[in-house]
């Protein structure tokens, strides 16, 4: 079973109807046991960081997902969240990641917010087996996580940014998986099949 | 490095999707989702879905097929069509749109922009205009054309991102459905004037022009509906040709 978990920041619509799409036996929830007991677990998230860390923190979730042995993957702000900090709100994360996420700053040519399909390389996790560097997937965001130690894929607008990290079990995406076709589908597979 | 993206275009008229020549003379080209569905498949990096029925008949029809959709593909898509209050809008986003498209009720009553943006972030407002030229002005037009408003192309653009469009979607009514090409000029006039995603619609007829108006035009993206529909340039073919000609595309 794969936990979705709800903290009430609003529309997991996209994330439960790709998740279907893939077949998979998922549950959208906020009840810790349930999380606990899920072969892999889902933090997306929409909106703005420090008011999504904030309804997270009042969810009691945030020692639940930090003591999590089972693969976890973070989706946007979720992976945001697994941070150590944001500048948007100059919000404090979960710091499961070791690094900070900055706004992006528009250059010539390159408008913030960084909205599109746009490639990754230098993959090194399994979230990316069998796949080539190169692929094309969907962003919307103003602010991204810099390189760091945990950076697992890179994407350069301007400047190179983390678009996947990993550690240990946690997974984190400042892509749309869900919205990015059969590339996206390959991808939650992946991560699904990581135990 | 982002990809400039290629968007079909679906009109829904009673919950199937239909595309008119200057939005006159509506013919069925098939359903909504599989339609969609297949656009994916062959390349679309995202959809458009626009109610044409909205302005004169009851939307639930279409918050239904918005759901359907939302199951269905696995790309981002927009809706649009009707969306007078910031309540329409957040009914699209809960059914599972990725954005929402204002228009005429935002020529009425611009701080809709404003409402939708505050709540549910720029990311998710597109505000489209359609505008045609009198006396070598743009004159932005209401109500699929049908109706001249007081404002002109340039400056409502202006204004929408002030208020907090993430998106501009514009076509001329002097080049929609005539498959003459976009007026690249002005495309080329909105891009350096506006800092977020400029779209280009209506008015290609080849592969020649949506390419113009991604290059010359600086377009973001380019939308179109019957080339794609009656298969007269097939996305894939559309994608590889843009790709000769040094366009960044996804394939």
């Amino acid at each position: 079973m794969i936990a979705v978990i709800d903290y009430k920041t609003g529309n997991l619509r996209s994330v439960k109807n790709a998740l279907a799409r893939l077949g998979g036996d998922y549950v959208v929830t906020g009840d810790a046991d349930v999380i606990r007991a899920a072969s892999h677990v889902i933090l997306p998230g929409v909106g703005e960081a420090a008011q999504a860390m904030s309804s997270l923190r009042e969810s009691g979730l945030v020692d639940v997902i930090l003591a999590l042995t089972q693969p976890v993957l973070g989706i946007c702000i979720g992976m945001q969240l697994m941070c150590r900090s944001s500048q948007e709100g100059n919000t404090k994360c979960m710091g499961i990641f070791d690094t900070d996420v900055v706004k992006m700053e528009p250059a010539p040519g390159l408008k913030v917010p960084h909205m599109g399909w746009d490639t990754i390389e230098k993959l090194d996790s399994p979230l990316f087996a069998d796949m080539q560097d190169g692929a094309y997937v969907y962003y919307v965001h103003s602010f991204a996580p810099e390189l760091c130690e945990h950076t697992v894929a890179v994407t350069d607008y301007g400047t190179p940014f983390s678009a996947a990290l990993q550690n240990r079990n946690f997974f984190g995406t400042q892509f749309h998986p869900e919205k990015s076709g059969p590339v996206g589908a390959k991808i939650l597979r992946n991560f699904l099949s990581v135990l | 490095m982002l990809a400039k993206r290629i968007i079909p275009c679906l009109d829904i008229k009673d919950g199937s999707t239909v595309k008119g020549v200057n939005f006159l003379g509506l013919r069925n080209v098939g359903d909504p989702v599989e339609l969609g569905q297949k656009y994916a498949a062959e390349g679309a990096d995202e959809l458009v879905y626009l109610d044409i029925s909205a302005t004169y008949e009851g939307r639930k029809t279409f918050a239904d097929l918005v759901t359907k959709i939302a199951e269905g593909i696995d790309i981002p898509f927009t809706v649009g069509g009707g969306i007078s209050t910031v309540e329409d809008a957040g009914k699209l986003l809960l059914a599972g749109a990725d954005k929402v498209t204002v228009n005429s009720a935002a020529v009425r009553r611009p701080e809709l922009i404003d409402e939708i943006a505050n709540r549910y972030g720029s990311q998710f407002v597109v505000v489209a205009i359609d505008a045609k030229t009198i006396d070598g002005r743009w004159v932005v037009t209401t109500h699929g054309g049908r109706q001249l408003s007081d404002r002109e192309l340039f400056s409502w653009a202006k204004e929408a991102q002030e208020r907090g469009a993430g998106e501009i979607l514009f076509t001329s009514m002097d080049h929609d459905g005539t498959k003459n090409g976009y007026p690249c000029e002005t495309y080329a006039r909105l891009f350096d004037l506006l800092s977020i995603p400029v779209v280009a619609s209506g008015g290609a007829g080849t592969v020649d022009h949506i390419a113009q108006v991604l290059s010359e035009g600086k377009a973001d993206a380019a939308l179109a509906a019957s080339i794609f529909h009656y298969g007269e340039i097939p996305i894939p073919v559309l994608k590889r040709e843009l790709d000769k000609k040094g366009i960044n595309v996804r394939l």
